[in-house]
């Protein structure tokens, strides 16, 4: 129909009341663009901390444990079969740590399409070595291309090249805290003694910080056969095999299919680190709450300025129902104002909601626990900015409807008569 | 003889409050095209609500209101603003012109509304009426820039730009001045004879009435005097 007629007079009597309708749409524009501020830096938040723990964290973990013998002898005693059994004769066997065959199990998993990738690993207790000073820690023998592709581990090297490992034999990187309580820096030697006595000499290569005081303390990145070495352990010889897999959501799953089909200990990430998930929803619940609320505010601001606008123009809504406009066009006249303060706010709002985030993003954000972090984490993702212009369509709409009802039942005569 | 455009048959309106009475005791009478026809009577004698009731704006009666042949009665709400917009031209003592429009704009919108014509047609007709009441050199301005009269005008303008079969009017002189009564009247007439446009006017000005072809006097609701058409 004449649709733009409508919308004609809606920006009409819009520009009328010009003053408050800027500031109804300066309300959607606020509630929108912290709406948007909020979420992506609370996003870009949560990836952080995450990040810290669950990007270095395998989504599956396949390792030994050391366990007591399934049965003990008394067992089979049929006589005692319903008796309380203390005779424990059968230790824990030393099978070593060692996940036995575990070139074939790489291969497989390569092979495995659910699968991005197997990072093998061997770790082990040792102590660190430095003069006369002794640190209980522990050497990880990784690889280092696969480890920075899945656990993005050069964000944590502050010093030397992560990669020099495969071509320094034995060099090694050390925590932070081991540098700065031993005094190390690159290029000096350090001792490591095994728990069966071997004494090595590494060279360090570097430094790493993981922002966590216990990790800086005790960690030491080695490869995998300087590891092995340093052990005294063949080749062969891996402690843990860490699997990143296409969809994290199938950790659980997989992670006993594997343990049934290697005959392995497994552990995967949901089960290891369910209390981060949790964290990550209730900040995004709050920050969800918080946007929404601002646009309830902002809503209540659209339905004040149309009633005023209503009331103001009882004798304009009176002569367009005399001369042929129906009730729906009249409501539709209204819904037409709070929809163009709505959308006009709502654009606005994704701009500055995006300029804000730009601010944040820049605003410098400098602590010792995150290295590589130099300004505040904030995430940019169209959604927010979808979610959020429906939002504001949504709000004012809503806000819109009982003002325009309201207009739309005036009835002419008794505004005309009035007079 | 001329058709006729208008019927009222056995129209009875009830007011409830503060106690139900009857505004409009049974009126019956019938206006032809071309015609000039007053409605006089004392204050509360229901001439204004007979005309609300005829405007389709009033649905709350009893009988049979006929425009142009077609049964009004009962219909609906969006089918009688059509018939509005269409057929009838209103004029009130208060002018109503949208203080956000200009001139030339608050007389097109009816006619935007309607879609008949182009807008550049509606802005030619605008200006084409604005001409018959002699105020075209106004048509750009805001209507708080007019004189009462002159924004008078432009609300008969705006009436006019459907052509619509009746034109009905709500003491249209009751807030001008006897020189600009006189010309709002003139032109009326002029409508009338030159356009051979149908006009029904409340009035309380018995020299407006006495003026025009034909007066139906109301009391209590009743038709006391309507001279034959």
């Amino acid at each position: 129909m004449k649709y733009g007629l409508i919308l004609n007079i809606a920006w009409h009597l819009l520009k009328a009341r010009m003053k408050q309708s800027l500031v109804a749409a300066a309300g959607v524009l606020f509630g929108i663009a912290l709406f948007i501020a909020l979420v992506s830096f609370m996003t870009g938040l949560n990836q952080m901390l995450d990040g810290l723990i669950l990007n270095r964290t395998p989504h599956i973990r396949i390792y030994n444990e050391i366990r007591p013998a399934d049965s003990q002898p008394i067992e089979s005693a049929t006589d005692y079969l319903t008796s309380s059994h203390f005779i424990r004769s059968i230790k824990p066997r030393e099978v070593g740590r060692s996940i036995r065959n575990s070139d074939a199990i790489i291969t497989a998993l390569r092979r495995d399409e659910r699968v991005w990738n197997v990072a093998p690993k061997v770790s082990a207790q040792v102590f660190y070595q430095s003069g006369i000073i002794s640190i209980a820690g522990q050497i990880n023998g990784i690889d280092p291309a696969i480890e920075k592709e899945l656990f993005s581990f050069g964000d944590y090297v502050i010093k030397g090249e992560i990669t020099d490992l495969n071509q320094i034999n034995n060099g090694i990187f050390i925590g932070k805290g081991i540098a700065d309580k031993m005094l190390l820096a690159t290029g000096d030697l350090i001792q490591i003694n095994s728990s069966k006595g071997e004494i090595t000499m590494l060279k360090v290569l570097g430094v790493l910080q993981f922002g966590l005081a216990d990790v800086d303390d005790t960690q030491s990145y080695t490869s995998l056969s300087t590891a092995q070495q340093v052990l005294g352990e063949p080749a062969s010889y891996i402690t843990d095999l860490q699997i990143k897999l296409k969809d994290i959501n199938l950790a659980p799953a997989l992670a006993s299919e594997y343990a049934k089909r290697f005959r392995v200990d497994t552990i995967d990430i949901q089960t290891a680190n369910a209390q981060f998930e949790t964290g990550s929803d209730v900040r995004s619940i709050i920050s969800y709450a918080v946007g929404v609320t601002l646009l309830v505010v902002a809503g209540f601001g659209i339905y004040n300025i149309l009633n005023m606008l209503i009331y103001e123009k009882m004798d304009s809504i009176a002569i367009l129902k005399a001369t042929g406009f129906s009730g729906s066009d009249v409501r539709l006249i209204f819904l037409s104002v709070s929809t163009l303060i709505g959308v006009s706010g709502g654009i606005g709002g994704l701009i500055v909601g995006y300029g804000l985030s730009l601010l944040i993003d820049n605003a410098p954000f400098e602590t010792q626990a995150l290295p590589t972090i130099t300004t505040f984490p904030v995430y940019y993702n169209p959604t927010y900015y979808f979610i959020g212009i429906v939002f504001s369509l949504i709000t004012t709409f809503i806000a819109g409807v009982f003002p325009a009802r309201k207009a739309a039942k005036i009835d002419p005569v008794v505004i005309i008569r009035g007079k | 003889m001329n058709p006729v455009v208008i019927e009222a048959q056995g129209i009875t309106r009830l007011f409830h409050d503060p106690l139900t009475f009857k505004v409009l005791n049974d009126v019956s009478f019938k206006v032809r095209q071309g015609e000039f026809v007053s409605v006089i009577g004392k204050s509360g004698s229901g001439k204004s609500t007979l005309l609300y009731v005829l405007s389709t704006m009033d649905t709350d009666y009893t009988g049979k209101l006929y425009l142009d042949n077609q049964l009004l009665t009962d219909l609906s709400g969006n089918e009688l603003a059509k018939v509005r917009n269409e057929k009838i031209g209103f004029v009130f003592q208060f002018h109503y012109l949208l203080s956000e429009f200009s001139v030339l704009q608050n007389i097109m919108i009816p006619a935007l509304k309607l879609g008949k014509f182009s807008p550049t047609e509606i802005s030619k007709r605008a200006m084409e009426r604005l001409d018959w009441l002699g105020i075209p050199e106004q048509s750009v301005k805001m209507p708080h820039q007019l004189s009462g009269g002159q924004k008078q005008r432009v609300a008969i303008a705006r009436a006019l730009i459907n052509d619509p079969l009746i034109i009905m009017g709500d003491e249209p002189t009751g807030n001008l001045d006897q020189k600009n009564s006189d010309i709002v009247f003139d032109i009326f007439k002029g409508l009338t004879r030159n356009h051979n446009q149908t006009m029904l006017v409340v009035t309380h000005d018995n020299d407006f009435a006495q003026r025009t072809d034909r007066i139906i006097e109301l009391e209590d609701g009743k038709i006391i005097s309507a001279p034959a058409e």
